[in-house]
């Protein structure tokens, strides 16, 4: 029961970012009414993309998109970088397999956004500018504190892509019956082309649409599948249970194990709390007000959007699972039951062909693929501001670069990241892929976090002890996954975990937290005591926003 | 910011009002979605069938779902609430301390 919990933690962890589709993947045959509409869709946001290049002149405009974008759009885009293809098609096949359970995780995933608004969004906003290594390096030294947090996001950038393109990969090739080599080069080729040129402003808008997209089908769903039952929830429920048995509408026995719950729990609220590409948006808005309703327009776009996919979930029980023609015969035959093709993960898929036809078959699949388009940009924006606003601007050239040639580097670093991602996305097809966001939220959670959150609050952090703590955090996080059941048993071959829970994230948090506190409180330098004497003047930026980046005059 | 305009704004009341308040609101409303949720948590690590028990006799809805959607809406509503309170309330005193010393 405890293993099968721990799991699905992971499972379903790597299913809400990334491994969309498990198993073998059986080519399908061309899907035009599919392919018609992502072109259409395609070319909407290379036109958007050429409209944005226009007004992408500054450094600031690239990465903030001149930090004009209001509110409501930024809690659109955030919602947008959230919902994934893999959180709509993960989420609603688990909720399809195991009910209830699905609805646990979309909660886990949700209740780290109000921790965000009361504590991060606005000093965060009032005292950075396009990255979040703006803020932990406010008052310390800047070349090993924007180091160290550029290490962090570029590798949880890293992670995710690699999660991202083979997901991409697969669902594409499923979809739209390309091969997965071509599915992606495409997203590699496509992203690179949104991000290099349009910048902050293309990637958010691509953002925007998507979300819009991606909510108007989810919502048409749902409302298909409560028109069959007369809007009584209850009537679903009861069918869904005489299919499945009445176990989908209780918890299935999976946290059976305190540690691993709490662990969850703090992986995925400091996790987002930590994901690079998430805080950057925070810097796209005018001010601390609209960096508040981004969080709560957020909140409820995704919200919502669980909600549907927990409806989505029980509508594919009722009307895929024994569905003859959503039915797996080839492996039904040798395991029997009702595998549906393409596994779980699809359970959204189907059901948008059985509500809607091959015409909303068409919508839904290329709103999939629009989805891991826009996430990937998202990322790669993070990571290539990280490499050229952290290392090379403020590293390398000792913040003596100018704009212009800041805007070059990051360009580059674009294009280098599209690369590595298709290469990885190739590299990593066969490979077992569970782990690696697993990864991404721990590091996150254990070396991005608590370095943002001390700098913010906390008058004593040093230097010292954010690069230490920080560095230990990561170190932590990367080995207790190495040791623990997914590589070191499953991927390894080892016969028993050295580290028992396949989730690290309250030890390395701790660990953390910890090694920063000690190092900090221990060091008496000079520098540190000056250091900490400029605490005052951030934490009264912090709260007043006086000195703050404003939006672009332009 | 110079040294003494931060010392300026550190004694004006307003500024003292606006942390205080605010500190407080932000940790209350954190404590409140942390209970909520790590009360869902373990109960379904300890006591899942509590969650599992039918809305009314003969149906069957658990009580689980609607305490599942409640806490999505709950984590809004704190948002919404928190919101409203920023944009408006705390927003004003920081922008008097702004004026109080010249900012805007």
């Amino acid at each position: 029961m405890n293993r099968a919990f721990l799991f699905l933690i992971l499972g379903s962890l790597a299913v809400f970012a990334s491994g969309t589709i498990d198993g073998e993947i059986v080519k399908q045959e061309l899907n035009v009414s599919a392919i018609v509409m992502f072109i259409v869709f395609v070319s909407a946001t290379l036109g958007i993309t050429y409209w944005a290049a226009k007004r992408t002149k500054s450094a600031k405009d690239f990465y903030t998109a001149g930090g004009g974008i209001t509110g409501f759009q930024n809690g659109m885009a955030i919602a947008g970088d959230y919902m994934s293809a893999a959180s709509f098609l993960g989420i609603s096949g688990l909720v399809y397999l195991k009910g209830y359970d699905g609805l646990i995780y979309s909660i886990g995933f949700l209740v780290g956004w109000p921790i965000i608004l009361f504590l991060i969004a606005e000093p965060l906003r009032n005292l950075g500018k396009y990255t979040f290594a703006d803020v932990a390096s406010y008052r310390l030294r800047q070349t090993p504190i924007r180091t160290l947090a550029a290490a962090g996001s570029i590798a949880t950038v890293i992670l995710y892509l690699i999660a991202q393109m083979v997901g991409a990969g697969k669902l594409i090739q499923l979809l739209f019956g390309l091969d997965y080599e071509v599915a992606v080069i495409l997203v590699g080729m496509l992203m690179i082309l949104y991000v290099t040129f349009g910048g902050m402003l293309a990637t958010t808008w691509v953002q925007i649409i998507k979300a819009f997209l991606l909510l108007s089908g989810a919502t048409f769903m749902a409302i298909s599948v409560m028109a069959h039952y007369d809007f009584s929830f209850n009537s679903l429920f009861s069918h869904a249970a005489e299919m499945r048995g009445i176990e989908v509408m209780s918890p299935g026995g999976l946290v059976s194990d305190p540690i691993s719950a709490i662990s969850l729990a703090i992986a995925l609220m400091f996790g987002t709390a930590g994901l690079p590409h998430i805080l950057m948006r925070f810097f796209t808005v005018g001010d601390a007000k609209e960096a508040r309703k981004s969080v709560l327009y957020a909140t409820g776009f995704i919200g919502y959007f669980y909600i549907l996919t927990f409806i989505i979930g029980f509508g594919a029980i009722v009307m895929v699972y024994t569905n003859p023609e959503y039915l797996d015969v080839a492996k039904q035959a040798v395991s029997g039951g009702y595998p549906i093709l393409g596994g779980k993960n699809m359970a959204a898929i189907h059901l948008s062909h059985a509500v809607g036809g091959d015409f909303f078959l068409g919508f839904i699949s290329a709103v999939a693929f629009a989805t891991i388009l826009a996430v990937v940009s998202g990322l790669t924006l993070a990571g290539a501001s990280a490499i050229s606003h952290d290392l090379y601007a403020s590293v390398f050239k000792k913040g003596k670069a100018d704009g212009a040639s800041e805007m070059k580097v990051s360009k580059m670093a674009t294009v280098a990241l599209g690369i590595i991602a298709i290469f990885m996305g190739i590299a990593f097809e066969q490979q077992n892929i569970a782990f690696v966001v697993g990864l991404a939220f721990a590091i996150a959670a254990s070396a991005n976090f608590p370095i943002l959150m001390l700098s913010m609050y906390w008058r004593k952090l040093t230097t010292r002890g954010a690069v230490i703590g920080g560095s230990l955090g990561l170190a932590t996080a990367v080995m207790l996954v190495i040791l623990g059941p997914i590589v070191w048993v499953d991927i390894l071959g080892n016969a028993e975990a050295i580290f028992p829970y396949k989730y690290p994230a309250l030890f390395s948090v701790i660990v953390s937290f910890a090694s920063i506190w000690f190092f900090s409180v221990t060091d008496n330098s000079d520098e540190a005591k000056a250091e900490q004497e400029m605490f005052d003047a951030q934490y009264v930026r912090a709260q007043t926003g006086i000195g703050a980046e404003g939006a672009s005059e332009h | 910011m110079q040294k003494d305009i931060i010392e300026k704004i550190k004694a004006n009341p307003d500024y003292q009002k606006l942390v205080k308040t605010r500190t407080g609101y932000a940790i209350k409303m954190s404590i409140a979605m942390l209970v909520v949720y790590f009360t869902f948590i373990l109960t379904i690590a300890f006591n899942p069938s509590a969650l599992a028990m039918p809305l009314s006799d003969g149906s069957v809805t658990t009580v689980g779902i609607p305490i599942g959607i409640a806490i999505i809406v709950f984590a809004f509503v704190l948002t919404a609430l928190y919101t409203r309170r920023a944009n408006t309330e705390f927003d004003d005193l920081a922008n008097k301390i702004k004026k109080s010393v010249g900012e805007n």
